[in-house]
């Protein structure tokens, strides 16, 4: 008996109850589809988070102050020193580092703008004109404030895209007055939408010069964090190096009790990257269970087949089929179903990911592809393997009599 | 369990071979209060060229004994034998083996494979023998044109009357060239007309050599045979001598019997 035999036989019964073996193809074509799209949905996602994460600003770190250690400890106070500000000395310094491109000190503050009768509490901060570039802005109207500006601290303002429709509604802002804590600033620029950042808006800010809102409103305290621009994205890990030697030097703190933290677009990204991970995982797993359930119907279905079709089995081990032969057969014809189903189901899946689903654009995991299709042949199989096996066993002299 | 009552023996022509033989095999189903005891020791040989109706009732133990000389069953107790083979060492496999290559069987329901034509059909023991397309081909279009069916062989059973059906059957019993062909009541879902067509079939068969045990509880189907035996309760009680083995079959060449 050849294989090519028994594939014969198996494919003469799955054509003998057509519609049976579509919908149970069906099964396993859902289970297959649903793997391959939505693990495709879910590293649609995860790319996607981290391209707006990357949009923020591949080249940029950020130095936040710190409280840093706020008590000395009781005996060891030999390494321990006082929190100290971020100030724009420190700043300087940081531009002396090799593989910087700017440095942009910033304070930041919430406050009130209003104009005329309506008014908008927004983020305010106050900076260098260097740190539109490193937050990757760009301007919808106006120009930013110079540097200039920033020396003479002059009542200048840059406004965000909500801010200035909070303010403003659909007139232009560029030219007008905005009063801040009773100062009034002036209106030089609008920057283009940004879209939404974690929690907050990025849109609802305002950004003046560093001078004017620390003689306005923050005072000469410590500065908030300091924005540092790479030159690329290669060097940003040399240069985060190199901002912490600098500031623990200046600071004579050490890593222990640091009063600083420097954060980069590159920490935000493997943080991201690993919660898109769980959820492309937690999206596999779901679809797994469809297949699972596909898997079930296929045992199912050759239990009802193998009943129905008792006495042909009977009269086939009556001329000479062996039990192995029964076996294989019933096996393969379990085994087709799970693969055609497989196969339509990875045309299925990567149909389906031609379209975007929910929002989020699928990028199809090459790997799931032929691991879904393997797993369905396997499923035939396995839970072909139970109702082949009842129809290899049964007696002879009892399946003739099955009526 | 019952003794077995002496073995009623058939004498057969001395140089012909024993194709079947039964040493006092009894067949229980069951056990204890709910044991069934379906054979109670039958002792039987059947030699080659012969042509053997066994006859009974329903409930006599035949169809029991048909499933044993079959390979469909084994024994509970005794020995069977089938071309020198005894069968109580067998697994189901060489079972399979056994059944495919001394045997063919001709069903009363005629248990061909729907969906399958009479050539397919014809051919599917020799494909559990793992002869090439070709040879299969071959041999099933010989054996479907010795039953008269030469014009239908790409016919589905439905397609096909009962009678016809039947001869499928028939071919498909003779295609493996056994040594034995086993037809459990063969024209019990078949018209007068049919039968006689049949029976005529089955005498030409035996005439040609090949020997035939019929299992049947017609007077007129057992006429064809050259030896009658009588099962009832499970024991053989008749055995009657019509013709001699390696003679021609009584009947043969007569017109369709009369009912």
């Amino acid at each position: 008996m050849s294989p090519v035999e028994i594939f014969r036989f198996a494919l003469a019964g799955l054509a003998a109850n057509k519609l049976r073996s579509a919908l149970t193809t069906l099964g396993i074509l859902i289970g297959v589809g649903s793997v391959i799209l939505l693990v495709a949905v879910g590293n649609g996602s995860s790319q996607s988070v981290q391209n707006a994460i990357s949009s923020l600003g591949a080249n940029s770190i950020t130095v936040l102050h710190t409280e840093g250690s706020a008590a000395p400890t009781s005996s060891s106070t030999t390494a321990f020193a006082e929190p100290q500000d971020l100030t724009t000395a420190d700043a300087q310094a940081l531009a002396q580092a090799q593989g910087v491109s700017s440095v942009s000190p910033a304070v930041s503050t919430s406050e009130t703008l209003s104009y005329g009768a309506s008014s908008d509490t927004a983020s305010l901060t106050g900076t260098d004109p260097s740190y539109f570039a490193a937050e990757d802005d760009t301007l919808s109207a106006g120009a930013y404030f110079t540097t200039q500006e920033v020396n003479k601290a002059q009542d200048v303002m840059v406004i965000g895209s909500e801010a200035a429709s909070d303010l403003f509604g659909t007139a232009n802002p560029v030219g007008k007055s905005v009063l801040v804590a009773g100062v009034p600033f002036t209106v030089v620029g609008v920057l283009a939408t940004k879209g939404a950042s974690g929690l907050s808006s990025a849109d609802n800010t305002a950004v003046a010069p560093l001078t004017t809102v620390q003689d306005a409103l923050t005072g000469f305290g410590t500065l908030d964090d300091v924005v540092v621009l790479a030159k690329s994205a290669a060097l940003v890990d040399t240069v985060e190096g190199e901002i912490t030697s600098i500031l623990d030097l200046r600071h004579h703190e050490t890593a222990a009790d640091a009063d600083f933290e420097v954060l980069s677009a590159s920490t935000l990204l493997s943080t991201a990257s690993s919660t898109a991970h769980t959820f492309t995982v937690l999206l596999g797993a779901v679809a797994a269970i469809s297949l699972l359930v596909g898997g079930i119907g296929i045992t199912n279905i050759m239990l009802v087949t193998v009943t129905e079709r008792t006495r042909e089995i009977g009269i086939r081990k009556a001329i000479g089929a062996t039990p192995g032969v029964i076996l294989a057969q019933f096996l393969t014809e379990a085994t087709l179903l799970s693969m055609i189903g497989g196969a339509l189901g990875v045309l299925a899946g990567i149909i389906g990911t031609q379209f975007t689903i929910v929002g989020v654009k699928p990028v199809t995991v090459p790997l799931s592809i032929p691991l879904a299709f393997g797993v369905s042949a396997l499923i035939g199989l396995f839970f072909g393997g139970f109702p082949a096996n009842r129809a290899a066993g049964m007696r002879p002299a009892d399946a003739l009599r099955y009526e | 369990m019952a003794q077995p009552p002496p073995a009623v023996q058939a004498q057969p022509a001395a140089e012909l071979q024993p194709v079947i033989r039964l040493v006092s095999v009894t067949k229980t189903y069951g056990t204890g209060e709910a044991a069934v005891h379906a054979l109670r020791g039958v002792s039987l040989d059947v030699v080659e060229r012969d042509y053997v109706a066994i006859m009974g009732a329903s409930g006599s133990g035949k169809s029991t004994m048909m499933n044993i000389i079959g390979c469909l069953d084994v024994p509970t107790e005794g020995q069977f034998l089938i071309d020198g083979i005894d069968t109580s060492s067998l697994d189901e496999q060489q079972l399979a083996v056994v059944r495919n290559r001394k045997i063919g069987f001709v069903f009363q329901a005629f248990n061909l494979i729907p969906r399958m034509t009479a050539l397919a059909n014809v051919e599917l023991p020799l494909s559990y023998a793992g002869l090439r397309a070709a040879e299969r081909r071959r041999r099933a279009e010989a054996a479907l044109h010795l039953v008269g069916l030469g014009e239908r062989m790409a016919a589905q059973p439905r397609q096909l009357s009962g009678g016809q059906q039947q001869r499928v059957a028939v071919a498909r019993a003779l295609v493996t060239a056994p040594a034995l062909i086993l037809a459990d009541e063969p024209t019990g879902n078949l018209d007068t007309r049919a039968s006689g067509d049949l029976m005529g079939v089955f005498d030409r068969l035996n005439a040609v050599g090949r020997t035939i045990v019929l299992i049947t509880h017609e007077a007129d189907v057992a006429a064809h045979a050259k030896r009658v035996i009588g099962v009832q309760d499970g024991q053989i009680v008749a055995d009657r001598r019509v013709t001699e083995p390696g003679a021609l079959p009584p009947l043969l060449g007569r017109p369709a019997v009369q009912r």
